[in-house]
């Protein structure tokens, strides 16, 4: 499993919009290079990325080959309530890679 | 000298304007895009717009006008929007003109996200246009687009 960095502030306050920040390591290989020897080197990409919040989709993204090695993204969520971060990223041959950060709301 | 020739070009150009719109010949005017945008980009964008309107404005999309290395190349796209459930962005769509794919990214926001503002690292292969477009809870899409110079393309180069 590819490693994932994920940054969510531990604390909210309740109705605050917070930032949250996703890292994941992939080659994200575009599939248009070739080698010296002039063989397309085969795509490899990260092509969907889920964000849910408590089970409930918050944020997705589709991917294509013009999104950098090691794609990062950052979004907003508003701090409703206390709880979990569901983070998922699918990609071409099979790849999947999870991870998850909790939120507490406080008053 | 410069100031002068343009002040006689606008004032050339106002009294023709003024004597044709007089004599009721102003001609209806066609709304065309700036430059034409290949094929290509034109199908990846009519597949999220379909034969809705695309109006300029309300997004906006930050990317370095000049980069050094194309193979990342930070960007962030923001919408001017309330995000409560009745008024809010449902997704972003950023498209480019010259890299081998027309698209870039899909983003899919809800009322929860708070604030309609993504950002990521991109790929540029060549000197070129980017293109935002959010489709907005009313059912409206709106654009914006920049020009950025790349100096180090990516995306094709050769893997040694």
């Amino acid at each position: 499993m590819a490693k994932a960095l994920i940054n969510v502030p531990a604390k909210a306050r309740r109705g605050d919009v917070i930032e949250i920040k996703a890292l994941t390591s992939h080659i994200m290989e575009t599939g248009y290079r070739h080698t010296a020897a002039g063989e397309i080197v085969p795509r490899d990409i990260i092509t969907s990325f889920t964000c849910r919040f408590n089970g409930a989709e918050l944020f997705r993204a589709d991917f294509f080959p013009a999104i950098a090695a090691n794609p990062y993204l950052s979004f907003f969520m508003i701090a409703n309530d206390s709880g979990k971060l569901d983070f998922e990223w699918i990609g071409d041959h099979g790849f999947s890679t999870t991870a998850s950060a909790s939120l507490s709301v406080v008053e | 000298m410069m100031n002068q020739q343009h002040e006689t070009t606008r004032r050339h150009f106002l009294t023709l304007a003024a004597s044709a719109a007089a004599a009721g010949a102003l001609p209806v005017v066609t709304v065309r895009p700036a430059e034409a945008t290949p094929a290509m980009l034109s199908a990846a964008i009519h597949n999220v717009v379909g034969e809705a309107p695309l109006r300029i404005g309300k997004v906006k999309l930050d990317i370095p006008p000049l980069v050094e290395n194309g193979n990342t190349v930070p960007m962030m796209v923001s919408v001017d929007s309330p995000m409560t459930a009745e008024d809010h962005v449902k997704s972003i769509h950023v498209f480019n003109e010259k890299n081998p794919q027309p698209n870039i990214g899909n983003f899919y926001l809800s009322p929860l996200s708070g604030r309609a503002q993504v950002s990521t690292r991109i790929r540029l292969a060549d000197s070129q246009k980017v293109t935002a477009i959010a489709h907005l809870s009313d059912g409206s899409f709106w654009q914006t687009s920049v020009d950025v110079v790349v100096t180090l393309a990516a995306c094709t180069e050769e893997v040694l």
